[in-house]
């Protein structure tokens, strides 16, 4: 290994994502990459941009606007050989291709008795937080972690997007990323030679031991941002980054509350029938003995997202919220 | 008019042996789906059954234009399909009876068989939901430069739905290998072509995609497969996908709970009369193709198959209880 390799570079996590893309195209030629407006634009969100010189128009394919078409063909693709990843522009689209995914990809290997794998990867950008109200800022990510024989991953960092596309189109299995439309501009350091990550792990970002933060995505940075404030005070918060919905990772957030004590999760979901329902069963089921105090959450509000700026804000996790809660949770107000 | 391989040169000219073997064919898949009835009302087959009568020409004679190497996405009226494709009748009995030796292992049933070996894709029991895979499977093989065709048979009822529309346009625009045969029974469980379509016309509807096309009588299996070797043909000279419009009737209910209100009994017996296997037989005869003493010989052979089968299916064992979230997820690596 050169030196080059092990330096550290600056990097958006949508170049992270475009770097993936670009190294798997190049390793398989059986990958490929097909959505609306993934070619000539450059992707919707840019994470395409300029793969189509790259490529060409066979492998960096546009779509019609035919979500449920061309995700039902890329589940037929999977079949026949190739390993495509489909970009649904996002997750608000995917509920026209839901019919695809849920009923199809999902249920093919089982349904066949396990002669049919679909090893498929979708992609799509997720979450609110950017004035674009009600049909376009969903976090259904969750809502798709309730369906068996699909997995669902969740990169909040560099690392993950750089290196969760790779090890994605090595399951067998269709494997849903969601990517958090707020974090493509984030930039951070990236090592020159990352590469492809676990995503079976859900890991621990801060250690601490009063509490523990259970969150994912971008809520990963309001939660972490929470426990710098919470650590100026003398609160030591444990934060974890999920990264994976489906199949969860219980057992790291359960070691880490039989530590704590506590545990608040932090989730852009809305709180009924959510995954953030599920982690505070799992906790119940699993450490029920080691809580000092009942299980919180902090979702979205449940209603449609407002446009409003201010009320958007309402309706979110935000890092005053976390604060206060986890406060609260300690005894802190007195 | 095309000539072939096997027999058929045109309507109403075949030769002995192929007209033993088309006749043969669609026996198996009646007397298949008799029997299926029978089990389920002997509670051995459960769920939902849908039966094919009837139909047979269509399954028969497309199946006739392909080979091995293509790919077959169908729907719950699939028995006759994965017959045809070679999936054994014991091992689709064995599926309906829900046993681990079913061509699925029990996981799927009546409306959900599957074959590696033959390429059978299922047995997709939601309307249309086939189509998007079939376009996916033809443009796989198209990426990695395979001459293959992949077939996609569904009812007149997935017309209506948008992927069949957008399956269309996909096949065309990215110019694959589809054979889209559309069975038109004309009802779409009960209700009627003319009550969902404004244009009745199904082959109109993928002229706007500039999708080839052509209707033919789907109760005529020689017919059937004139038409699908030459849309067959098309399709592997020229890359491009075609829409087979089959026009064919269902003798029996939708599905075994369906007392059919929709449609009068005298329509049903006139549609009978124009019967597949009847009208085939009536030919052949006429002809002096085929003589009483052949039916009688395919008709016991084909009595044994399903005798056989059902023998297999009864014998056939339960999968352990254990192993019911086995599949959820792959248990090997890929390649």
């Amino acid at each position: 290994m050169t030196d080059d390799q092990k330096e550290l570079r600056t990097l958006t996590y949508r170049d992270a994502i475009r770097e993936a893309i670009h190294e798997a195209m190049q390793k398989d030629a059986r990958v490929f990459l097909m959505g609306e407006d993934v070619g000539r634009y450059g992707g919707c969100f840019a994470v395409s941009k300029r793969l189509l010189e790259a490529f060409g128009p066979e492998r960096i394919r546009d779509t019609p606007l035919s979500e449920s078409g061309f995700v039902g063909a890329g589940i037929g693709a999977a079949l026949g050989g190739m390993r495509p990843i489909v970009e649904i522009m996002t997750v608000n689209f995917s509920l026209l291709a839901a019919v695809q995914i849920i009923n199809n990809a999902a249920v093919y290997l089982y349904m066949s008795g396990g002669q049919f794998n679909v090893p498929i990867v979708i992609r799509m950008a997720t979450g609110g937080g950017r004035q674009l109200a009600a049909q376009h800022s969903r976090s259904l990510e969750g809502w798709y972690a309730h369906i068996p024989g699909i997995k669902v991953v969740s990169p909040a960092t560099l690392e993950d997007a750089r290196g969760m596309l790779w090890t994605a189109l090595q399951d067998p299995d269709p494997v849903l990323i969601f990517e958090n439309a707020g974090l493509y501009n984030m930039e951070g350091t990236l090592a020159g030679d990352a590469g492809a990550v676990d995503i079976d792990k859900a890991h621990v970002q801060r250690a601490g031991k009063d509490i523990t933060i259970i969150t994912y995505s971008a809520n990963l940075y309001k939660s972490l941002e929470a426990a710098e404030i919470l650590a100026k005070q003398g609160i030591d918060a444990e934060v974890i980054d999920l990264r994976t919905l489906r199949p969860l990772d219980d057992q790291t957030f359960l070691a880490s509350v039989a530590k704590t004590h506590r545990a608040l999760i932090v989730d852009e979901g809305w709180r009924s029938g959510s995954i953030s329902a599920e982690i505070s069963a799992r906790i119940m089921e699993g450490a029920f003995y080691e809580l000092d105090l009942p299980v919180e959450r902090l979702c979205s509000v449940e209603a449609p997202m407002p446009y409003a700026k201010h009320m958007e804000d309402a309706v979110l996790p935000q890092v005053d919220k976390i604060v206060a809660l986890v406060r609260k949770m300690v005894g802190a107000n007195g | 008019m095309t000539t072939n391989t096997k027999g058929t040169k045109q309507a109403g000219e075949v030769d002995r042996r192929h007209a033993l073997h088309l006749l043969k064919s669609m026996l198996r898949i009646r007397r298949l789906e008799e029997r299926c009835a029978e089990l389920y009302s002997a509670m051995k087959i459960r769920g939902f059954l849908h039966l094919y009568d009837g139909q047979e020409a269509v399954a028969v004679g497309v199946l006739e234009a392909l080979t091995k190497d293509d790919a077959i996405v169908a729907t719950y009226r699939e028995h006759g399909h994965a017959l045809m494709r070679g999936i054994p009748a014991s091992a689709i009995l064995a599926e309906m009876y829900g046993k681990q030796e079913g061509c699925s292992r029990g996981r799927g049933g009546s409306m959900h068989l599957f074959d590696e070996k033959t390429r059978f894709y299922g047995g997709n029991a939601i309307v249309r939901g086939g189509l998007p895979l079939a376009v996916g499977l033809a443009l796989a093989d198209k990426m990695q430069q395979k001459n293959r065709v992949s077939c996609c048979f569904f009812g007149e009822g997935a017309v209506a739905e948008g992927e069949f529309h957008e399956s269309m346009n996909l096949a065309a625009l990215w110019q694959l290998p589809v054979l889209f045969v559309c069975e038109n029974n004309l009802y779409a469980m009960g209700t009627a072509l003319k009550y969902s379509e404004s244009v009745m016309d199904l082959t109109s509807k993928v002229m706007s995609y500039d999708v080839s096309s052509a209707a033919v009588d789907g109760m005529d299996v020689l017919a059937v497969e004139i038409a699908a070797k030459s849309a067959v043909e098309a399709i592997r000279s020229q890359g491009k996908p075609f829409f087979l419009e089959c026009r064919t009737y269902r003798f029996r209910a939708h599905s075994m709970y369906d007392p059919e209100l929709y449609r009068t009994k005298s329509e049903v017996e006139e549609w009978k009369g124009r019967g597949p296997i009847k009208t085939f037989i009536e030919k052949m005869k006429g002809q002096g193709t085929l003589s009483d003493a052949d039916i009688e010989t395919i008709e016991g052979d084909v009595a044994r198959e399903i005798n056989e089968a059902v023998a297999f299916a009864e014998a056939c064992t339960w999968e352990p209880i254990e192993d019911v979230a086995r599949f959820v997820y792959s248990e090997r690596r890929m390649p």
